[in-house]
């Protein structure tokens, strides 16, 4: 579990004090995937790096399984250190090692592994990426995707509790990126590792995250399950970010509902009540006639969901509501 | 052919050769020992590095100006006193192993921190969040990755001091800087002095040679 107590940070430019990160609490629960997502800028770096120390906070406490590491000693941090991976954008491989040797350093690092045991471990990390062939190739041989599965496999080496990801498909095209995502998926759920992962792209979050966060200017500004956040975003900024992953362009979108007659409403389904033959039953038992002005039928990580907007027109319209309020159905008046 | 080289004694040529190997090799030798310690310590106390020391940065930086900015042919004779002292005597190829070193040293540590700076930052906090220490750092990633860099400022060093130690024939110095001003210019038999220039021309694309398939073989980028 990773907590953060009142944590700040500034940075001082020109004698001046320029904040990075303004008072945050929050809690990251062990074996969770937990997304912070925010415009570049927005200080979701360097809220990843407060985790490992990479930058030291201003003020306030971080803890890590309820062990306040602002006061750890620097053997103290370098051992915290090996325990809390990292995978990066441009994935930071060393370029004058193999693919093997990468992955080995931060074990040779650690100093306490034997050269059979650290074999040993290469090989099944290798197997585990799926770059078994790639062993004795150096980075600059491998494409995008391949160098930030060795990023990840290098990040596992020394079995840490938590992996943190700053940026870490970013540099993927969208096939490699559904694939490197899927990787950490399948991480998380069989190794129970915390990962906190940052990025710019809300279909990231919506593809691995449980819950997210959404930062913006040095602050927090919403944060909750992702299914909870992503369909019904409060913050402006997170509004933003929800249109963008859905390519939602919002004048368009408000031209359909001008030329739409009747009541404009938005239906959120969760889960099994996404496959359920709700609409049809309504419409047969309310009189009302509906047409579609726009929808989506997806997955929130594992979790399938359907937004509709409808017009309804005609027929008994409070039958309709409640029977749709009646059902597992969330339901949004938008005219 | 005879007539061309008349002036020519071959034993001396291949003893000044022998000579200027010796002071190059040397000299590069305790240049490297010198500058890369104190390139990686410029590097890591500068400006936004790993140790950031503004003043033992400026210091050190003051220092390697000093003896960079000085002519050699001047640093020649202003380290005769230091010479005799380290060495007992300021002539011959012994004579000019230390100015050359104070020539060197500090041009190599400048090329050892300009080749470090071209290390991707990215690297060296992959390494930090990996829990390496300071000499894991310099030791496991700095060095290897910058090592393309590093073996081509040692190439460029060497080059430059080939041309310092024939400067040091001045001064009493040996080799084959030596014979061509001995006989080359003080006694006007140019095919001395073509013959050491030729010679020394060969010894300088051999190193360049030499170096650039080093960096290539390790270049893994």
């Amino acid at each position: 579990m990773i907590e953060f107590d009142q944590v700040q940070k500034s940075y001082q430019v020109g004698g001046r004090a320029i904040p990075a990160l303004h008072a945050t609490s929050m809690t990251i629960q062990a074996g969770e995937v937990f997304g912070i997502v925010g415009h570049s800028g927005a200080g979701k770096s360097t809220l990843v790096r407060l985790i490992n120390l990479l930058e030291r906070p201003t003020d306030g406490r971080i803890l890590i399984d309820g062990e306040n590491i602002t006061d750890y000693s620097a053997e103290q941090l370098r051992a915290l250190r090996r325990k809390v991976g990292m995978i990066f954008q441009h994935f930071n491989l060393l370029s004058s090692k193999t693919v093997a040797d990468n992955i080995a350093f931060p074990m040779k690092l650690a100093g306490n592994y034997s050269s059979k045991e650290i074999s040993v471990r290469v090989a099944e990390l290798l197997a585990r990426v799926g770059l078994s062939d790639h062993a004795s190739k150096y980075p600059s041989q491998l494409s995008g995707g391949q160098k930030q599965r060795v990023g990840i496999a290098r990040a596992l080496a020394c079995r840490p509790a938590i992996l943190l990801c700053d940026e870490a498909t970013s540099a993927l095209d969208p096939q490699t990126t559904q694939s490197v995502l899927q990787l950490l998926a399948d991480i998380n759920r069989e190794l129970g590792l915390t990962i906190v992962l940052i990025t710019h792209e809300m279909d990231v979050v919506r593809r691995v995250c449980d819950r997210v966060a959404v930062m913006d200017a040095g602050r927090v500004v919403e944060m909750g399950a992702v299914s909870d956040v992503f369909l019904h975003p409060q913050h402006p900024t997170t509004r933003d970010f929800v249109f963008e992953s859905e390519n939602i362009d919002r004048n368009e979108m408000q031209e359909d509902l001008d030329q739409a007659s009747g009541r404009i409403l938005r239906l959120t389904f969760r889960g099994d009540a996404t496959y359920k033959p709700l609409l049809g039953q309504v419409a047969r038992d309310s009189g009302v006639d509906f047409s579609i002005l726009s929808g989506r039928i997806d997955h929130i990580k594992d979790t399938p969901y359907g937004q509709l907007t409808l017009s309804l027109v005609g027929g008994d319209l409070g039958v309709a509501m409640s029977a749709l309020e009646a059902a597992d159905v969330h339901v949004e008046v938008l005219r | 052919m005879e007539d061309l080289l008349i002036n020519v004694d071959w034993v001396e040529i291949g003893w000044a050769s022998w000579d200027t190997l010796v002071m190059v090799g040397l000299s590069l030798l305790f240049s490297v020992l010198i500058g890369l310690p104190l390139g990686v310590l410029l590097f890591l106390t500068g400006k936004r590095q790993l140790l950031e020391q503004p003043a033992v940065y400026s210091v050190l930086s003051f220092l390697v100006n000093v003896l960079r900015s000085v002519p050699f042919i001047i640093l020649l004779i202003v380290m005769i006193p230091v010479t005799v002292m380290i060495i007992g005597t300021s002539l011959g190829v012994a004579g000019a192993i230390p100015p050359l070193v104070a020539g060197g040293a500090p041009f190599f540590a400048r090329l050892v921190e300009t080749s470090l700076r071209e290390v991707d930052r990215g690297i060296i906090e992959a390494t930090q969040a990996m829990g390496a220490n300071i000499r894991q750092i310099i030791f496991g990633a700095l060095l290897p990755e910058a090592l393309p860099g590093i073996i081509a400022a040692v190439t460029v060093t060497a080059i430059t001091l080939v041309s310092y130690a024939a400067m040091s024939g001045v001064v009493g110095g040996g080799g084959l800087g030596d014979l061509a001003i001995r006989f080359g210019y003080q006694r006007f038999q140019t095919d001395v002095m073509v013959i050491t220039v030729a010679l020394l021309v060969i010894f300088v694309q051999l190193l360049q040679m030499a170096g650039d398939r080093l960096v290539l073989y390790f270049s893994r980028r």
